[in-house]
C-alpha cells in the first residue's frame, strides 16, 4: 500500500495538472471573458478591429480559457418561467380544418342536406346539418379527413380527428394522441423560436430549456429587467396580409360571417373590416430588416418571402391591382396600402408610425418567427448586476476566511500531516473549479455556499484517515504499517459517508431547480474531488514524504 | 511540537449515561418543534406562497410606515416590509425587502403593479434602487412544495434502503430516526424565529440530512467493524467504544464546517444567511443526533449479532435501556 505504481504516480499527478490548468482562467475571469468574447465576436463578424484584437491578446491563446458560468444571482439578469397555450394550437387547427369540412359535407348534400357552422367552445368544431336522417353519413364524410397520428415512437395508428355526432349536430375535435403530438411540436417550435428572438437580441449564454409539458424555462443574463425579456419573446408576432373589405369606425361594427373586425395599430378609432383569410402569413417570410422609406425618409421594415409566398402574393396584387390590402401583425392594422402595382418579386416594405428602435424590434420578430402560441409568465425574477456583484465580494471574503481558518485548524490539530490536508485542499477547490469549468456547470449563490461547505466537510475524509493512523500508531508495529493500514481501513467509512451524501446531492440536481442545482452540483463535485485528493493526492504526498525522510516514529 | 487536541487521545465516555435525559431531551425538542411548527407556522416565501418580492436599497434610512403609507393607495393586499441588516452594509446602504401577496386571479403580478410600486415607494426616497424583483405565480409555488415535499422523502428513502444494503436493518432505523430529528428540530427552529422558509431552505434541509448521515455512517462503520472483533461484548459497550474511538474525528469534522460554515453566516452576505443558518444548526443539531439518537434507537431495537444464526431472535435481549 505504501508503494504507488510509476503510472499511478504519472496518473494522479496528471489529473491535479489538468484540472488546476482549467481552474486557473477562472483566477482571471474579466481578462479570459474578453478574450473569449473577442473570439467569438471576430469569428462572427470575420472583422478584427484594434480594440478586439487587444481584448483577445489579453489571454494567450494556447492556454485553456474555459469559465464557470456564472448564475444570474451572480451575474444578475432576467429569469421567465413560462407557460406556453398549447390549447391555442388545437383552435387554428379546427379553423384550417373547416374548408375540408365543409367541402367534404357540400359532397355528401344529397344524405345530409344543407350544413351550418355553430359556435363551439376553443378547440372544437360543431357543424349542424338539417337533415338528422343523414347523420351517420355526415359523420362517416368528415372521418375521412382523418389521418393516421405521425408521432415519433411510431407503430400506433390513432386517428388525428375525434368524430361523434348527436341530434343535427356533427362535434369534431384533436384526439388525445393528435393532442398530444401537436402539443409536443408546439413545444418544440416555441423553444425554438424564443431561443432565436433571444439570439438574435445578441445576449451572452441565455439558457432556453422546455420544462415539463408546456413550460419553458428562459434565463438571460445581463439584461434589465424581466419586463425587457418578455417584451422581447412575449409577443407572439403574428404577421399576416389580408383582403381589406371596408373601414368602420366603431368596434361595434356588423360584420359578416367569415370577416374580420381589426383596429389599426396607431389611428385611435379607426377599424378595419377584413376577409378572415389571410393570402400570405409570416409563416412564408424568410428575411426581414429594419430600413428606411425611399421617399419619406420614415423608418420602415423590408420583408423577403420564400416561392410559396411570393407566388400567392404576386397572384393576389396582379389580380387586385388599385385594391387596399392590410398589413396584420397580432390583431392590429399596421397600415392598409393600396396595390399599386403587381408586387412579383417577392419582397415588399411595411411603412407605418414606427420609430428606428420600433422597426428594428419588429424585424427581428419577423425574422425569428411567429410564436405557434400564446405563452403566460408563472415566474418572473430580475437581479440587479450589483447584487450579484456584491454577492461575489462576499462570497469570496467568507470563502477565504473559511479556507484559512480550516488549515489553521488542521495544521494545529496534525501538525504536518495537516499541512498535507492542507495542500490537498487546497487542490481540491482548485479541481472543483476545474470541474465546474470543463463541464460548463453554472455557480450560483448558494453553490459557492456549496463549496465552503466543502472545504469545511472535505477534510473529513483526510481527518478519518488520520484519526485511523493514530489509533494504528498506538498497536501496529511502526509507522509504515499504520500508516498503510490507517488508509485501508479508514476507507469503508469514506466511501459509505461520501456515497449517502453523494445520493443527497442527486436528489437535489434531480428535483431542484435554478440554484438549488446549482448547490447540488458543487455539492456533488466536491464530494467527488475530495475523495479523490484524500484517499489518492494526500496518501501520494504522505508516501512520498515518508520515503524520503524516512522517519522512525511519526506523530500525526 | 503541541497539538490542538479537541478531545483527549483516550476517551471513555459513557454515552449511555444519561441516556434516558438524553433521548428524552430530543424526543421533548421534537415534540416542541412540532408544536411551535403548528402554532405558529412557518414564514413562507414566495417559492410555496407565491407573489412579489422587491429588494430596495436606498441611502436614505428605511422608514416602514411610510413605505407602506406610499403603497396603501394601491389596494394590494398584504404588504409586508422588512429591513435588512448586514455587517457589510455601510450607512448609506439600507435595504428593505417588500412583499406583496399574490393577486387574484393573476399568475404572476403584472409589470404594471411592480411599476407602481417602484414609483410609490421613489415617491418616499427618490435615490431608491431596485436591485431585485421576483414574482412566483401560485399556480408554481403550489407544485414547488409538492416537489420539496418530495425531495426531503426521496432523500431519507434513499437512505434507509442504502443504510440497510450497507449496513442492518436496524441501523438504517436508527439512522433515518436521527434524520427526521434534525429536520424536525430545523423546521422548528425556522418556525420559532420566523425565518423567512423557501426553496434554498430545502435544500439546506437536504444537505443537513447529507451532513448528518455522513456523521452516522462514520459510527456506525466503526460499530460494524468492533461488532465482528468483539463479538462477545454487551452491544452497548461495543457502542461506546466505537462512539469514543470516532469522537476525535466526529468533533473535528464538525469543528472545521462550524468553522467554514460561521464564516460564511458572518460574512456571506444577507441574501444567503437563512441558507447558511439552516445548515449551521442542522450541523450542531446533526452532530448532536449521530452520538445521541442514532445509535440509542438502534440499541433499543437491538443488532443481531451472530451471523452464523440466521434466525436468531433478535432485539430482546439489549432493548431494556434504563441506565
Amino acid at each position: 500500500m505504501l508503494q504507488f505504481a510509476l503510472w499511478n504516480r504519472i496518473f494522479i499527478i496528471g489529473v491535479v495538472l489538468a484540472g488546476l490548468a482549467f481552474a486557473m482562467p477562472n483566477l482571471f475571469y474579466g481578462q479570459v471573458e474578453r478574450h473569449n468574447d473577442a473570439i467569438a465576436e471576430i469569428e462572427a463578424t470575420g472583422v478584427t478591429s484594434d480594440a478586439l484584437a487587444a481584448d483577445r491578446a489579453g489571454w494567450p491563446d494556447f492556454l485553456p480559457a474555459t469559465l464557470v458560468n456564472l448564475g444570474l444571482d451572480l451575474r444578475g439578469g432576467a429569469h421567465l418561467l413560462a407557460e406556453v397555450q398549447v390549447e391555442d394550437v388545437y383552435e387554428a387547427r379546427m379553423d384550417a380544418l373547416w374548408p375540408d369540412v365543409r367541402d367534404a359535407l357540400r359532397a355528401a348534400r344529397d344524405q345530409v342536406g344543407t350544413i351550418r357552422r355553430q359556435d363551439a367552445v376553443p378547440g372544437e368544431l360543431r357543424v349542424q346539418i338539417s337533415d338528422p336522417a343523414g347523420l351517420a353519413a355526415a359523420v362517416a364524410a368528415v372521418r375521412t379527413l382523418a389521418q393516421p397520428v405521425v408521432s415519433l415512437t411510431g407503430g400506433f395508428t390513432a386517428q388525428t380527428l375525434d368524430v361523434s355526432g348527436a341530434g343535427d349536430v356533427v362535434t369534431v375535435t384533436l384526439s388525445a394522441e393528435e393532442q398530444a403530438a401537436t402539443n409536443d411540436r408546439t413545444m418544440q417550435q416555441s423553444v425554438e423560436i424564443v431561443r432565436r428572438r433571444v439570439d438574435e437580441a445578441g445576449t451572452r449564454e441565455p439558457t432556453i430549456q422546455r420544462q415539463g409539458d408546456d413550460r419553458v424555462l428562459i434565463q438571460v443574463p445581463g439584461i434589465g429587467s424581466a419586463q425587457e425579456l418578455k417584451d422581447l419573446i412575449g409577443t407572439t408576432a403574428r404577421l399576416t396580409f389580408h383582403p381589406v373589405v371596408g373601414r368602420a369606425s366603431s368596434a361595434d361594427a356588423q360584420v359578416e360571417s367569415r370577416q374580420l373586425l381589426l383596429p389599426s395599430l396607431d389611428e385611435e378609432g379607426v377599424f378595419f373590416i377584413l376577409e378572415q383569410t389571410p393570402v400570405v402569413t409570416g409563416d412564408d417570410l424568410v428575411d426581414s430588416q429594419p430600413a428606411f422609406d425611399q421617399q419619406t425618409g420614415q423608418p420602415s421594415v423590408t420583408f423577403r418571402f420564400n416561392p410559396t409566398g411570393a407566388r400567392a402574393f404576386g397572384e393576389y396584387t396582379s389580380a387586385n391591382v388599385g385594391a387596399p390590402f392590410a398589413i396584420v401583425l397580432d390583431g392590429e392594422v399596421i397600415s392598409a396600402p393600396s396595390i399599386r402595382q403587381a408586387i412579383t418579386g417577392g419582397s415588399g416594405q411595411i411603412t407605418g408610425n414606427f420609430t428606428v428602435t420600433e422597426s428594428t424590434g419588429l424585424a427581428l420578430l419577423l425574422r425569428a418567427g411567429a410564436l405557434p402560441a400564446e405563452m403566460v409568465f408563472l415566474e418572473e425574477r430580475t437581479i440587479g448586476p450589483e447584487l450579484g456583484a456584491d454577492s461575489i465580494a462576499a462570497g469570496e471574503i467568507a470563502a477565504m476566511v473559511a479556507f484559512s481558518a480550516v488549515l489553521i485548524f488542521m495544521v494545529l490539530s496534525y501538525g504536518l500531516f495537516g499541512v498535507f490536508a492542507a495542500v490537498a485542499l487546497i487542490l481540491n477547490v482548485g479541481l472543483i473549479f476545474g470541474v465546474l469549468s470543463v463541464i460548463g456547470a453554472t455557480l450560483t449563490l448558494p453553490g459557492i455556499a456549496g463549496i465552503v461547505l466543502t472545504i469545511g466537510m472535505a477534510v473529513d475524509a483526510n481527518v478519518l484517515v488520520f484519526e485511523r493512523i493514530r489509533e494504528e500508531l498506538k498497536t501496529a508495529r511502526g509507522p509504515a504499517r499504520a500508516i498503510e493500514l490507517g488508509y485501508e481501513r479508514a476507507l469503508s467509512a469514506i466511501i459509505d459517508a461520501n456515497l449517502t451524501t453523494f445520493i443527497i446531492a442527486v436528489i437535489l440536481f434531480t428535483l431542484g431547480a435554478g440554484p438549488v442545482r446549482g448547490f447540488s452540483v458543487t455539492l456533488g463535485i466536491g464530494i467527488i474531488t475530495s475523495v479523490f485528493t484524500a484517499i489518492f493526492v494526500t496518501r501520494l504526498i504522505v508516501v512520498t514524504w515518508f520515503a524520503w525522510a524516512r522517519p522512525k516514529t511519526i506523530e500525526v | 511540537m503541541r497539538r490542538l487536541k479537541i478531545v483527549p487521545d483516550q476517551t471513555n465516555i459513557n454515552f449511555f449515561k444519561y441516556a434516558r435525559a438524553t433521548f428524552g431531551a430530543s424526543v421533548v425538542a421534537v415534540i416542541l418543534s412540532l408544536g411551535i411548527w403548528f402554532a405558529m407556522g412557518l414564514n413562507f416565501g414566495i417559492d410555496f406562497l407565491g407573489g412579489t418580492t422587491i429588494r430596495t436599497e436606498s441611502a436614505q434610512a428605511v422608514d416602514i410606515a411610510a413605505y407602506r403609507a406610499a403603497m396603501e393607495p394601491l389596494g394590494l393586499g398584504d404588504v409586508t416590509i422588512t429591513e435588512v441588516f448586514d455587517p457589510t452594509f455601510g450607512a448609506d446602504r439600507n435595504v428593505a425587502m417588500v412583499r406583496i401577496q399574490a393577486q387574484e386571479g393573476a399568475e404572476s403580478v403584472t409589470p404594471e403593479i411592480i411599476l407602481a410600486v417602484e414609483a410609490a415607494l421613489q415617491a418616499v426616497a427618490p435615490d431608491m434602487t431596485f436591485p431585485s424583483v421576483e414574482s412566483v405565480g401560485p399556480k408554481v409555488s403550489g407544485e414547488l412544495i409538492t416537489t420539496a415535499v418530495l425531495a426531503v422523502a426521496a432523500s431519507l428513502g434513499a437512505i434507509l434502503i442504502y443504510i440497510w444494503l450497507r449496513f442492518e436493518w436496524q441501523f438504517s432505523v436508527g439512522a433515518v430516526a436521527a434524520l427526521i430529528h434534525d429536520v424536525i428540530l430545523t423546521i422548528g427552529v425556522f418556525s420559532l424565529l420566523q425565518i423567512r422558509f423557501d426553496l434554498a431552505t430545502i435544500a439546506a434541509l437536504l444537505t443537513i440530512i447529507g451532513y448528518s448521515i455522513n456523521d452516522t455512517v462514520v459510527i456506525f462503520d466503526r460499530l460494524r467493524e468492533n461488532l465482528i472483533k468483539y463479538k462477545s461484548r454487551d452491544l452497548r459497550d461495543v457502542m461506546n467504544l466505537s462512539a469514543n474511538e470516532t469522537l476525535s474525528r466526529t468533533l473535528m469534522t464538525s469543528g472545521t464546517t462550524l468553522v467554514a460554515l460561521l464564516a460564511l453566516l458572518v460574512l456571506g452576505g444577507d441574501v444567503i444567511r437563512g441558507f447558511v443558518f439552516a445548515i449551521f444548526w442542522g450541523v450542531i443539531v446533526g452532530t448532536y443526533s449521530s452520538i445521541y439518537v442514532a445509535k440509542n434507537v438502534v440499541l433499543m431495537i437491538g443488532v443481531k449479532r451472530d451471523w452464523s444464526k440466521p434466525d436468531a431472535p433478535t432485539g430482546t435481549q439489549f432493548s431494556n435501556i434504563d441506565a
